[in-house]
């Protein structure tokens, strides 16, 4: 049972920092703006000068900072991710995330002093699996894939003795986590190598009168009528057909709210709750990280808040993701 | 450590949801037939499948030791319960064969003996190869989205052999998803196992028509069969000392005749891509990530 869940909040600027410090953000986590982060989009992320200014910002203001350096380093070519650590090391942040099993053991021998989270990209979904990361590298906490039911976080919590953290709101992959190859085989490049999901580099929207077509590579993920609004073709949230039906068939082009669900995480053991979207801009963060901000703390008083995110959510569906067994 | 040679080919485990008298004989025949050295066998996939065929395994096993394969173990990709758990914790107790863990949860029970790691584990640099061998690792088969360069940066100071699927449908995702129930509108509790309907993957389209993608179960595929009949010198000089073939229904014996007989240089590389475009009735083929491309591609050789 937690008394008080931890709120993760992102950022992809050093504006979207301040935004969720201010909003009542307990740990900011980002990315630095190469490769050696899931989220490496044109425009995003920070420089080491920033990471300083941001982590001074946060730090004074009782927040924490977490560095995700959580995409796998490239054969022949470690450095980037190394000099990722060894400068997350030096700046002083207060953890690194990490889903390589190379780059943890890299960062356990040469910096273990620095706290090390295990990225959900890792796909540790066992006690196993967990057992092995926090034996081998030390890791103080995991950040579960987005496979588990509430039920099976709460029966995983009791077999490991390492905090646990969670989504709780945002994107939602429905595969399992640095395990997918899907957008590499449209693009060529890939979460797990280059840091991101279809790219939009690759992305093309063609207006063929009756219907715009949006296309990832050579392949059509999706088409709307002239009146709907085209939505990004991310490949698992696209319309295909089998058995001669169309329909999404991976997933909606939803995305994850378990904002109701914080009494049942509390009891589930969770330490921590992640809210996505390091892509977002810094009015979308200050509104999630507020709303939730006030769900954590009536949560942890036993009350009810209702989280009203219509303004930032307005035309997306919501769905609790894996936690309810029926997503499956 | 023994250096091989010239490589050698192994079959890699059954993905698919085959009849369990269909997935027996396919596996009597590779014993009696084909010229493979390794044999994988277990299920990857799904673990509602296995209790099906669970009553031949032992028989497979001996055939295929007696035909002297050597029999590697495979084990679940995706594990979330406490049945799943358990079950791939008997197969990592197993003395007498060699398991191949594909999730790290194997990794860490098969720590301190010799095993295999099978591509659903992340080993994409030399840090995570290492540390692998470090533990007991002496065999890997790397994830299908490496390139030949990085493969070769990675075989240059190791020990641990190396392996690359060659052939068969691209195992490209894992999801706690099934696909085939949804397809079918059922719950994944009650699936009724209608995977066993596509014993080569249902053919996913796109809107307009165009083959994308294919569907086993929980697992999302390459609707291209991967095929590398053309690159086996690339393979060979990256440092590649075994070559996965991955089973389909097509005839697995040709298609392993005709990688040995072009290895042996007995045939030629376009003799070899007819028999092998025969198995699989002429669906289009691709080797797109070995050359550092999307890997729906087919570069290099067989593109010519």
């Amino acid at each position: 049972m937690t008394d008080k869940l931890e709120l993760v909040c992102p950022a992809g600027t050093p504006a979207s920092l301040k935004a969720a410090v201010d909003s009542g953000a307990d740990v900011v986590y980002l990315g630095f703006r190469d490769e050696t982060n899931a989220r490496n989009f044109p425009g995003l992320n920070f420089s080491r000068d920033e990471l300083r200014e941001g982590l001074a910002y946060a730090h004074q203001r009782n927040a924490h900072v977490y560095v995700a350096i959580n995409t796998f380093p490239e054969a022949g070519n470690p450095d980037p991710w190394r000099k990722a650590v060894d400068d997350a090391a030096t700046i002083g942040v207060d953890a690194v995330i990490l889903a390589d099993i190379g780059l943890a053991d890299y960062a356990a021998q040469t910096h273990p002093d620095l706290r090390r989270h295990l990225s959900v990209q890792a796909s540790a979904s066992n006690p196993e699996a967990i057992k092995f990361y926090t034996e081998a590298f030390g890791v103080k906490r995991v950040v579960l894939p987005r496979v588990l039911t509430l039920p099976e976080i709460a029966a995983l919590n009791k077999e490991i003795d390492v905090e646990t953290e969670v989504f709780v709101f945002g994107g939602l992959c429905v595969m399992a986590e640095g395990r997918c190859a899907l957008s590499s085989y449209a693009t060529g490049e890939s979460p797990n190598m280059s840091g991101v999901c279809s790219p939009a580099s690759h992305v093309r929207y063609e207006d063929e009168g009756d219907r715009m077509v949006s296309r990832l590579g050579e392949f059509t993920i999706n088409a709307f009528e002239p009146d709907e609004k085209a939505g990004y073709p991310t490949l698992c949230k696209g319309r295909f057909v089998t058995e001669d039906q169309a329909k999404y068939l991976f997933e909606e082009p939803t995305s994850l709210n378990a904002a109701d669900m914080l009494p049942e995480l509390m009891e589930a053991g969770v330490t921590a709750l992640k809210i996505e979207g390091r892509q977002r801009g810094r009015a979308y963060i200050g509104q999630v990280v507020a709303a939730f901000r006030k769900a954590v703390d009536a949560a942890a008083e036993g009350q009810k808040v209702k989280v009203d995110l219509t303004a930032v959510t307005e035309g997306q569906q919501k769905t609790s993701g894996a936690y309810e067994k029926t997503w499956r | 450590m023994s250096k091989i040679q010239t490589p050698r080919l192994a079959m890699g485990p059954v993905l698919f949801n085959w009849k369990p008298e269909f997935w027996r004989d396919f596996y009597f025949r590779i014993a009696d037939e084909a010229p493979v050295d390794t044999v994988y066998v277990g299920e990857v996939v799904c673990s509602k499948r296995s209790p099906f065929y669970e009553p031949y395994i032992a028989d497979v096993v001996e055939r295929l030791l007696a035909a002297d394969k050597k029999v590697i173990l495979s084990t679940l990709a995706l594990i979330m319960n406490k049945r799943e758990m358990d079950s791939v914790r008997e197969i990592a107790g197993a003395d007498d064969l060699m398991v191949e863990a594909n999730d790290v949860s194997a990794v860490a029970l098969l720590k301190g003996k010799p095993h295999a790691v099978g591509p659903f584990v992340n080993v994409y640099n030399e840090g995570t190869l290492a540390y692998l061998a470090r533990n007991g690792a002496t065999r890997v088969c790397l994830p299908v989205e490496l390139s030949a360069e990085s493969i070769a940066a990675l075989s240059q100071n190791s020990d641990v052999e190396l392996e690359v699927q060659v052939f068969g449908r691209l195992p490209l995702a894992v999801s706690a998803r099934c696909y085939h129930a949804r397809t079918h509108n059922l719950a994944k509790d009650n699936c009724q196992f209608v995977c066993d309907k596509d014993p080569d993957g249902l053919d996913l389209d796109t809107l307009d028509g165009e083959p994308f993608l294919a569907v086993n179960g929980i697992q999302t595929m390459s609707y291209t069969y991967c095929n590398m009949i053309g690159d086996l010198d690339l393979l060979k000089s990256s440092g590649v000392k075994h070559f996965r073939l991955s089973p389909h229904t097509g005839d697995m014996v040709k298609v392993a005749q005709a990688f040995q007989e072009t290895l042996a240089g007995k045939i030629s590389v376009e003799e070899a891509d007819d028999i092998i475009a025969g198995e699989i009735d002429d669906m289009p083929v691709s080797n797109g990530y070995l050359h550092g491309k999307e890997g729906v591609r087919l570069e290099g050789t067989l593109a010519e």
